[in-house]
């Protein structure tokens, strides 16, 4: 039933960025990809927050350079975080 | 959860709906995938896709401007999405970062260049007033009245003068109250403390919004409490970005705003229909029977008490109440009627359908009933599978869910913003009795032979007078809601009314219409514009209440009667047909016009008033104020 949080993360970042899923792998940064300003920045972490129910903490979000960090970063708060 | 094995499939089939070239189903299929998915995500996705349904499915346009103190952008897309849902196309601006005063001051700033029918005025508590949210803040007792004062005259200036340079509306948030205050436990032992002087604050903004025309304060603090102060704010997002709120509060942020944008671009509902068994009451009337049916005071039937509790609220609001439901008519009528936890009784029903019909074919005829469109209608109902089939039968109709709890029904009626009004004149108040009147009106119809015998049984006193202050808000409201009986379908704001009245060429004239059976109250407008010997009639629009009962004639003989006396030689108006105006369409031939021009966009009609007056129907009884001007 659930799918992958990559397969999560890509679905968000397929809509937030507007570009078809199938563009986006664990190395897409905002080098890669045009839409991935400051401000969508903030709206990634805004996305994820919402999606996970998890807070990011300023370092975090610092650190989310590519998708792959960004399936990384939650996998493992997700992993620590209770539920 | 089973949206995300749904959603991927939500998301092809909006696509290949529009690409199908099939707007309406591709609204309704995004306006679900948003319903299942709403969030941060989402939005851009669903922005993206009714861009391009743009001009295919009707979609009202409003320009938005944000006058704030802190990051509003992450919130934009949820507000367009959720407003694109609701049939409004928002064009947002938003103002520099903590420069709105600025901005207001200057009048030749990108706010007002950007020409918005409304503004946000959203400015936090810790920006006007940060001696009131510094923790380290050290009042002395004198020092508060003087923050409040000098806080409410800077409002007060914004206000006033936003509202000599646009006549767009303004949302002015009202100031948020600390968490914890400085003082802690203290501070609620003084008058003077942080809390007092924001409510003081606050108050003085009710005030002042409550001296200028459409300005409307959004209660920011009640917002804020209602979801939990601790959960609404996030500090982190606050330091990094300025943005106060926390992600998964966005959406109110943006659905409170939906609740001021609703009534400002016309999208509400004027009625309510509901469901009568599992809705209103628990269990089902016809099995259960009289003393079977949950509804009382205590749980569970107390839950079902707090939804008709919510309708009454909902009637003295303006707003009609209506039933419709699957039942043996008698049995149902009969717990309406006498069933002692009923709140609502039958005569807060404007119009009521108990019968084994096809609930869609019901709407229609409570809409006709009604006299009014179905994109009027709201329709709740405990039952899904109602729902949905209803949403796809009538997607003009509005369908407000109910959650699976039945305590939650009221909150469900309470959240949706169709029945938000900004201002509520007389005629709102009034509206349940007036229907009421009106069947007992249709009831007596039927007792004559012919239609002028009615008409004079009726004993119709018509008042035609030129609109006063204390007609300006609902002459104005008349513009922006009568649909049907307007030829030519121009919305005009208060402003542009006061205006239009201050010319000497122009006449804004209101008509109020009485029986036998009660007040109609005002009901029609007519608007006119000498040039050289013509008089153009700009505006003429009548309620649908009064449709079909000859005070149309009366008020158009009003006209010419008035022209004349201003030497005027013709009577002239153009008819601009729209979709929902056909009942308009023959008035002017059949009164004796001469087509004069046609064109794309309608017919000009013109009456040689050298021919004479026209006669006001014998049995009307006209009486005609003046009011400074003829």
């Amino acid at each position: 039933m659930t799918s992958s949080i990559f397969d999560q993360i890509r679905t968000l970042a397929s809509d937030l960025f507007a570009i078809p899923p199938s563009q986006i792998d664990n190395a897409s940064s905002p080098e890669t990809i045009e839409s991935w300003d400051s401000v969508q920045h903030l709206n990634l972490v805004l996305a994820l927050e919402e999606k996970f129910h998890l807070q990011l903490m300023p370092e975090e979000i610092e650190q989310m350079k590519t998708i792959g960090d960004v399936v990384k970063l939650v996998e493992g708060k997700l992993q620590t975080a209770p539920s | 959860m089973t949206s995300t094995t749904q959603t991927p499939d939500l998301r092809s089939e909006a696509d290949r709906l529009i690409l199908q070239g099939t707007p309406e189903l591709a609204s309704a299929c995004l306006s679900e995938f948003w319903r299942k998915n709403v969030g941060t995500a989402a939005a851009p996705f669903v922005v993206s896709r009714f861009e391009q349904l743009r001009g295919k499915v009707p979609l009202v346009p409003f320009r938005l401007v944000f006058l704030r103190s802190f990051t509003v952008e992450p919130v934009i897309p949820l507000l367009r999405a959720e407003a694109f849902v609701r049939g409004v196309d928002l064009a947002t601006n938003i103002g520099e970062f903590n420069a709105f005063a600025q901005e207001i001051l200057d009048s030749s700033s990108a706010l007002y260049k950007f020409e918005p029918n409304a503004a946000v005025l959203a400015a936090q508590t810790s920006d006007v007033a940060p001696d009131l949210w510094s923790p380290s803040a050290q009042l002395s007792p004198s020092a508060v009245p003087e923050i409040v004062q000098r806080v409410s005259e800077s409002f007060a200036q914004w206000i006033r003068v936003f509202r000599e340079r646009s006549s767009a509306a303004m949302i002015v948030h009202s100031l948020e109250q600390r968490a914890c205050p400085s003082a802690g436990v203290l501070d609620a032992q003084q008058d003077n403390g942080q809390s007092a002087a924001i409510q003081q604050i606050n108050r003085e903004l009710v005030k002042i919004a409550s001296q200028h025309r459409n300005v409307y304060i959004l209660d920011y603090d009640g917002l804020v409490a209602r979801h939990g102060r601790l959960r609404w704010r996030d500090q982190r997002k606050w330091l990094i970005a300025r943005m106060p709120v926390s992600a998964d509060h966005l959406i109110y942020l943006a659905r409170e705003w939906m609740r001021f944008l609703v009534p400002l671009s016309g999208k509400t509902a004027k009625v309510l229909v509901t469901d009568l068994d599992n809705t209103l009451w628990g269990g089902i009337i016809g099995e259960d029977g009289m003393n079977g049916i949950k509804l009382g005071q205590e749980y569970p039937g107390a839950a079902y008490q707090e939804l008709q509790r919510t309708m009454l609220d909902l009637a003295r609001r303006g707003i009609l109440l209506a039933v419709c439901s699957k039942n043996n008519p008698d049995d149902a009528m009969e717990a309406l009627r006498s069933h002692p936890g009923m709140l609502l009784k039958p005569k807060d029903f404007a119009a009521i359908r108990i019968n084994w019909s096809d609930k869609s074919q019901n709407l229609h005829e409570i809409a006709t009933e009604l006299n009014l469109g179905l994109d009027s209608l709201a329709f709740t109902d405990d039952n899904p599978f109602e729902r949905e089939q209803l949403r796809q039968l009538l997607p003009e109709v509005h369908i407000i869910d109910l959650p699976e709890d039945p305590l939650g029904y009221a909150a469900a009626v309470q959240d949706s913003p169709l029945f938000e009004r900004l201002a509520l004149s007389e005629e709102d108040q009034q509206r349940t009795t007036m229907y009421a009147a009106q069947r007992e009106r249709a009831h007596a119809e039927h007792n004559f032979q012919c239609k002028e015998d009615f008409f004079r049984y009726l004993e119709q006193e018509a008042e035609v007078a030129p609109v006063s202050p204390a007609t300006l808000a609902r002459v104005a409201q008349l513009t922006q809601k009568t649909n049907q009986f307007n030829l030519t379908t121009r919305r005009f704001t208060e402003q542009q009314i006061t205006e239009m009245a201050a010319r000497p060429e122009c006449q804004v004239l209101s008509i109020k219409v009485r029986d036998r059976f009660g007040d109609h109250g005002l009901v029609g407008v007519a608007i006119t514009k000498d040039e050289n010997e013509t008089c153009n009639i700009d505006t003429l629009l009548l309620s649908c209440r009064v449709i079909g009962r000859t005070v149309e004639t009366a008020l158009l003989s009003q006209l010419a009667t008035r022209a004349l006396s201003r030497r005027c030689k013709r009577l002239c108006g153009w008819f601009l047909p729209t979709k929902k105006n056909a009942p308009a369409r023959d008035f002017y031939s059949q009164h004796g016009f001469e087509l004069a021009q046609q064109n794309g966009n309608g017919s000009l009609w013109s009456f040689d008033l050298s021919r004479g007056k026209i006669a006001a129907p014998e049995w009307v009884k006209v009486i005609a104020a003046n009011g400074g001007k003829r």
